[in-house]
């Protein structure tokens, strides 16, 4: 059947902000999505509370609202907009959650609108834990059996029914304390009986024991008329027990058989038809290694971060189908966009091997467990592609960016045999080096498989690589071991650490043998039909079938790699308007990244795409292929920034600001004389190597001082120190993080914290906007509130800020953007960091301006100027608009990390509040992260003694919205001297019941807890703050975002919230 | 031990041996399965073929001699990109590598099998040569690959005598032309009592055992090759027993009433073939391996319509008899290799022979 006529307008769910589990692929499914409803005439309303993303741009959908994502919202949008239907399943569980909601409040029924994707029942059939149950059993699909029990004997005659071992899950209780596996009936009587005590229901979950199976998922798609087809199927390496996104993951699966793996398959089709999905669907398997037992773990009914996936690995666009197939299209209507030639209803073959690998936090989060479990840890992910899973495998590692770059780089060497095997049963993101090191000393695949429960085939394949650093490091250097490593994907410069020479060495030895990258296609296919956008992976020794266009001018836009925090979704933003603007000024473009769930790295965003690690070798081989006219590196962040020099060297233009300006803003000295030069004040500082060096300089300039390494990004290693001792740790850790730049110690300045994004054509600047912190200096610019147009600073503030912009974009000679932090005390103006390239901020600065920055500056770059582009350079009108940009967190998903905010972000993401008064926009800011007040209208405060005075203000505020205020005995005295009706409350050390119970009590809806400056080195406010967030308390850190939360709060009378489409903002 | 595959256009592919090291001349075609590398290796149907193997990484989880579609691999010689170190699957009862020794199967490894793959996309399935003699005479070689051909490969794969499967269903009789081991799986496990004849059975005695209906099978080469056998079909066709083909057996039966058949530039084989339904408009995901088709405007539509059309490329993929109770299909319902979504085509037949016995 063709498209359905009647759908002629439809309402976009995207996922909101990004948090670990739901990230930047669901901006690329739906930005996917809108592309694919758009090319069929359909119009196209978008809410998406995130303006980071590609899919809230005006040009992405007919109308655009960054609104949060409540039901009430989505009842007022619809209408307003009167779409005929919705597309809730390109938004995550964020999506899914809202079209149950509306369903469930008979909202859709009433509007007569529909749902179109799926339905209200396929969403509880997938989601509901009984009805999936059910439905599952009605098709005879196994699941693992699992049963509520409230006593001893149940749980054992249950055990004894599905056999040993059991998981044992308490109802109730902490971060699944009380719970464990039991291998006996010994063992369950004691679990059992705790758990059962420690559970505030008196019940435990018993389930069959599935940890150690492996873990196989497949990518199904079903359209109308009932066809299915599968997309890809994909093999954990780390067995059943390590949630899939922070596993490694390989697509194809490696270890099954076609017995297998069609039972499998035939299982997930049978379950995609009896669900009735339309569009995408994600299965989740756990399947015993020796036998052909296998469960059902999950379906997820919609685009996932595995079909992300599954979609980079295939090149089978899956957001773009299930879009289609949503407007009532079928399979074999639906043309497959890689091959040009072929359609939809088909099943990707691979003639090449994927390796995942998670990007997670701990770098950020040094206090954290870097156990993996099955709560998700990893915020984003780099995706490989090979000929072999070696191949894949190095390329992987090597894309993380963590400093990493073999399997020798997390050294383990120290521990002997009985000591690997003890480090072999920590489950964490070390893992495969650990088995690396094992085999190094001898423990055999069948132990370390005993252990780990990772395939004794990947086990072969480390060792495979293992052997080839033995070989480079005792053999000598031929042609063949050369060619052989190369193939293996070791980069020149392991290659030149392992056999004692210099990487340039390397690389003429490989001039002079022949030795270079060719690039294979990825079309769908396996080479069975000829395909029109393929993107290209490198390998060593083949033919090379991307053959150059040297007929168009070409630039090369490097991407950013993997989401972490301090570098997240907003540069792919960037990177792919840079690549449209570039386009449409007639170049051919060009992008190399390696991050699976990104827009850049769609089929059709860039006339070719390299999927590829983003190191200097890696890019020079593409430079030698394609020979660039010119590269940008100012959109893709950090990642992009370092490959600068490596660029230069390879004789490849940079466009935009040259590498000696970058460099200049980054290098202390230089930019020193930069300042002076401009006669533009900056805290009073200076550069370190030694801890001695930074005391004495922490000294003269008196404390506090800010502490942080020369390249940071995302204020990686920065702290605000207070005395000596804070110093001695802090540089500490710094030199821990291998540090090969100088340390900067600055006076720090506590004043209202200023940002501007600017571009500057070498003459001219136009600045978008002014954005003015709601949280004081000292907490990053990522973590804090930010507001635009800045509300309280003065007209002369802001004049000195566009002056001072402009003689630094002068005299740093930018050409593109430049982004700038300053501190304003009084009327007295500081600057404390110039970044001259693409920020955070952009892509929120230029949809609340209306001011397309990135293309405004890619055209700079082309030589443009802005007075030809049609602005009156300088500060812009400001819009008639207030627009927030607030934080959003993923603590209660790390165990053990500090969530208190200091000069290291913490972030994941952020959402957008934006109204035409201050408080509105506040309220729908707080509204969009979540913090959904009040419920029990409880809150704890307990503040450090400097913030006191305002916690005074801050809680008779609260006092009269009605909240009962408990605090600790210190804050509970200086609230009580104000007249604050104050409950105290133990300390966390003292008897039962004490601030503890009171948390875990469930009855807090808000804790307001600012930990000391410095190190924290009482352990209390961290326990706290920790369970508050593994209970769901919202808690805040900081007095200033506690004050906009109260603010915010007494202005929520509104009913109804002014919906804004952000076309109409300018 | 260094190994080359010449190709007939002259592409010279350098590689490592596997298997047995004889020389051997054969077809080259290509298969884009990602499992099932044992399956593809004892399908009869590649009898007079050496395949590709599009997936680089071949042999993972070894060999389990209960997955072989036939007694022993036919193909001609085997080609890869790596043959895995080490076998890992519970079942795995002996290395690729040995099994190819062991059955003499020559092939090579450690080439860049995409790019081999293009070749015959853009130049179509051609002879080849896997050798190990490194002093090769590339003219004499040529020449050799130009006059190639298959021979009659289907009274090579054949069984030689009759045998039976006991069961208590409809009794159906299986003409063996190359039949992969799971047809006859397929029917018995539906209860079915099969009786396996060699190809070159007569059809009186076929038709004297009295069977339910009558399964005709895949098998190897060029179907106008078997003129004999096409003869013997025409008399099971005038029979008006109800009559299931699959692959060859589906060429021969068209060619039996007078249809055409022709060769593809470069066939299907591999398990992702997109196959309509043409009365439904159901899109079916199916195993193939076929080099040659079936032109179905050389058929009446008095005799037979066409119900299966390949998605990709339009080609036949099956055909309804219309005045018997006789349908074909070129594709793979047996699967093993590849997709199961159409084993409900077995339920088909056995429902028709149950229609037709009450009839």
């Amino acid at each position: 059947m063709p498209k359905n006529p009647e759908i002629k307008k439809v309402l976009v769910i995207g996922s909101g902000p990004i948090v670990i589990g739901q990230a930047a692929e669901f901006d690329y499914a739906g930005t996917q999505a809108c592309r694919s409803l758009r090319e069929e005439g359909i119009e196209v309303v978008l809410l998406n509370s995130n303006p980071a993303t590609i899919m809230t741009d005006k040009d992405i959908a007919d109308k655009v609202y960054i609104e949060p994502l409540t039901v009430e919202v989505v009842e007022q949008l619809i209408l307003k907009e009167k779409p005929d239907s919705v597309l809730p399943t390109l938004g995550g569980q964020a999506g899914l959650n809202l079209a149950m909601e509306l369903e469930e409040r008979g909202f859709l029924e009433k509007t007569g609108v529909r749902l179109i994707g799926t339905t209200a029942k396929t969403i509880k059939r997938a989601e509901d834990r009984l009805e999936f149950k059910s439905a599952m059993e009605k098709i005879h699909e196994p699941v693992a059996a699992s049963l509520v029990v409230e006593t001893l004997e149940e749980g054992i005659a249950f055990a004894n029914q599905i056999g040993y071992p059991v998981v044992l899950r308490p109802a109730y209780t902490l971060g699944g304390s009380g719970g464990g596996i039991a291998h006996n009936q010994p063992e369950l009587e004691e679990i059992l009986a705790n758990g059962l005590r420690l559970s505030r229901v008196g019940q435990v979950l018993v389930e069959r024991c599935i940890a150690g199976w492996k873990e196989i998922e497949y990518e199904v798609m079903r359209d109308q008329a009932g066809n299915v087809i599968t997309i890809c199927n994909m093999e954990n390496i780390d067995p059943v027990g390590v949630h899939t996104g922070d596993s490694i993951v390989v697509a194809p699966s490696q270890t099954l058989g076609d017995k297998e793996y069609q039972m499998l398959r035939t299982s997930a089709l049978n379950i995609i038809s009896e669900l009735a999905i339309t569009g995408g669907c994600n299965v989740q398997f756990a399947l015993h290694p020796t036998s052909f037992e296998y469960c059902v773990i999950e379906v997820n009914p919609r685009v996932s971060r595995s079909s992300a996936l599954a979609s980079k690995a295939t090149g089978y666009p899956i957001a773009k189908v299930a879009a289609k197939i949503a407007i009532g299209y079928h399979l074999d209507e639906i043309t497959n966009a890689i091959t040009g030639q072929t359609m939809a209803s088909f099943e990707p073959m691979l003639d090449y091997c994927v390796v995942k690998m998670p990007r997670l936090p701990f770098d950020k989060f040094i206090s954290a467990k870097r156990t993996l479990t099955t709560q998700m840890k990893a915020t984003g992910e780099v995706m490989s592609i090979s000929d072999s899973f070696e191949g894949g495998l190095m390329k992987a590692i090597r894309s993380l960016e963590q400093h990493v770059d073999s399997l020798l780089s997390y050294d383990f060497s120290h521990l002997d045999k009985e000591m690997l095997r003890k480090q072999l049963e920590v489950v964490d993101d070390r893992r495969i080096w650990v088995i690396a090191e094992a085999i190094r000393k001898g423990i055999s695949y069948d132990e370390i498989y005993e252990i780990t429960r990772i395939d004794r085939w990947f086990i072969d394949k480390i060792a495979i690589l293992v052997e080839m650093e033995q070989a480079l490091q005792r053999e000598e250097l031929t042609f063949e071991l050369l060619k052989e490593a190369k193939r293996m994907e070791f980069p020149d410069h392991v290659i030149a650490r392992l056999t004692g020479r210099r990487e340039e060495e390397i690389r003429k030895l490989r001039r002079e043998h022949g030795i270079f990258a060719a690039y294979k296609m990825v079309d769908t296919c396996a080479a069975e039909f000829a395909a029109q956008t393929p993107y290209y992976y490198s390998v060593f020794g083949s033919e090379n079938e991307a053959i150059p266009d040297h007929t168009r001018k070409k630039v090369l836009v490097l991407g950013s790699g993997p989401i972490r925090i301090g570098q997240g979704i907003e540069f792919d933003f960037c990177s792919v308007h840079c690549t449209w603007a570039f386009s449409k000024e007639g170049y051919e473009t060009i992008i190399i990244n390696n991050n699976p769930e990104t827009v850049s790295t769609d089929f059709d965003i860039a006339d070719r795409l390299y999927f590829e690690p983003l190191t200097p070798e890696d890019v020079e081989n593409v430079v030698n292929l394609e020979k660039p006219d010119g590269a940008v590196v100012q959109f893709g962040g950090q990642t992009a920034i370092k490959l600068t020099e490596a660029l230069m060297k390879m004789g490849v233009p940079i466009l935009g600001t040259s590498a000696e300006n970058v460099d200049a803003a980054e290098d202390r000295e230089l930019f020193d004389q930069i300042l002076e030069q401009c006669q533009i004040p900056r805290p009073k500082g200076d550069t370190v190597y030694t801890v001695e060096e930074a005391k004495a300089v922490a000294h003269r300039l008196g404390y506090p001082v800010l502490v942080r390494p020369s390249y940071v990004l995302g204020g990686q290693g920065m702290q605000i120190a207070i005395h000596d001792k804070d110093v001695e740790e802090f540089i500490g850790i710094i030199n821990r993080i291998a540090q090969d730049h100088p340390i900067l110690v600055d006076k720090y300045l506590q004043g209202k914290e200023i940002e501007v994004d600017a571009v500057c054509d070498g003459e001219d600047i136009l600045i978008p906007g002014i954005m003015e912190h709601i949280e004081r200096a000292g907490i990053h610019s990522g973590d804090s509130i930010s507001v635009y147009p800045a509300q309280s600073i003065s007209e002369g503030v802001k004049a000195t800020i566009e002056e001072y912009t402009r003689r630094l974009a002068r005299s740093l000679h930018v050409i593109g953007l430049i982004n700038i932090q300053f501190i304003a005390v009084g009327e007295e103006v500081y600057v404390i960091e110039v970044n001259p390239r693409s920020s955070r901020t952009v892509p929120y600065i230029s949809k609340v301006t209306g001011i397309p920055i990135v293309p405004l500056a890619t055209k700079v770059i082309l030589g443009q100027k802005i007075r030809e582009l049609g602005y009156t350079p300088g500060l812009q009108k400001e819009a008639d608009y207030v627009a927030i940009k607030m934080p959003v967190f993923s603590f209660e998903k790390i165990r053990d990390a500090d969530i208190s905010l200091g000069p290291e972000m913490k972030s994941t993401g952020e959402c957008l509040g934006i109204a035409k008064s201050f408080h509105e926009a506040l309220y729908k800011a707080f509204l969009g992260a979540g913090i959904c007040l009040p419920r029990y209208k409880n809150m704890i405060i307990t503040v450090r003694d400097e913030d006191k005075e305002e916690a005074v203000e801050i809680a008779k505020r609260f006092e009269a919205l009605g909240y009962n205020i408990f605090a600790t005995k210190g804050t509970a005295r200086a609230l009580m001297e104000a007249d604050v009706q104050v409950r105290m409350t133990r300390k966390l050390e003292q008897e039962s019941p004490n601030i503890l119970d009171l948390i875990l009590g469930h009855q807090i809806d808000l804790v307001i807890d600012t930990p000391s400056q410095g190190v924290e080195h009482s352990h209390d406010g961290f326990v706290i703050r920790r369970n508050a967030i593994e209970t769901g308390v919202n808690v805040l850190t900081a007095i200033d975002t506690a004050r906009a939360l109260v603010n915010s709060l007494e202005n929520t009378d509104q009913k109804e919230l002014t919906l804004v489409n952000i076309a109409e903002v300018s | 031990m260094k190994a080359f595959l010449i190709l007939e256009d002259g592409h010279v592919f350098a590689g490592r041996q596997i298997g047995s090291n004889r020389e051997v001349v054969s077809e080259i075609v290509f298969n884009t399965s990602m499992t099932g590398y044992l399956e593809v290796l004892t399908d009869p149907s590649y009898s007079g073929q050496a395949v590709v193997m599009t997936y680089p990484l071949i042999g993972n989880y070894g060999i389990c001699y209960e997955d072989m579609e036939s007694v022993k691999p036919w193909i001609d010689g085997f080609i890869v990109r790596e043959l895995s170190r080490i076998p890992s699957n519970f079942r795995s009862e002996d290395t690729i590598q040995n099994f190819l020794k062991e059955n003499d199967i020559p092939g090579i490894c450690g080439i860049d099998t995409r790019s081999l793959t293009k070749i015959l996309r853009e130049k179509g399935t051609m002879n080849g040569m896997i050798t190990t003699d490194e002093h090769y005479q590339i003219e004499e070689v040529l020449k050799k690959l130009k006059t190639y051909s298959t021979k009659d490969e289907v009274s090579k794969v054949t069984c030689q005598e009759k045998y039976i499967l006991h069961g208590k269903g409809p009794k159906v009789a299986l003409l063996d032309l190359g039949a992969k081991h799971n047809i006859a799986h397929s029917l018995h496990k539906r209860g079915c009592e099969v009786t396996v004849y060699p190809s070159f059975t007569s059809a009186e005695e076929i038709l004297q055992s009295r069977p339910d209906g009558i399964m005709l099978s895949n098998g190897p080469g060029d179907p106008k090759a078997c003129l004999s056998i096409i003869q013997e079909i025409r008399k099971l066709y005038e029979s008006n027993l109800p009559i299931f083909a699959i692959c060859l057996g589906h060429q021969l039966m068209a060619l039996a009433v007078g249809a055409d058949t022709y060769r593809l530039k470069y066939g299907h084989r591999g398990g992702n073939h997109p196959v309509k339904d043409l009365e439904t408009g159901r899109v079916y995901i199916t195993a193939q391996n076929h080099g040659y088709a079936v032109d179905p405007k050389s058929l009446s539509p008095d005799v037979a319509v066409p119900v299966f059309q390949n998605v990709n490329d339009g080609t036949n993929e099956g055909l309804r008899y219309t005045k018997k109770p006789v349908f074909t299909v070129q594709f793979h319902p047996e699967a093993c290799p590849g997709p199961q979504d159409c084993g409900y085509l077995f339920d088909k037949f056995l429902t028709i022979m149950e229609g037709e016995r009450h009839a």
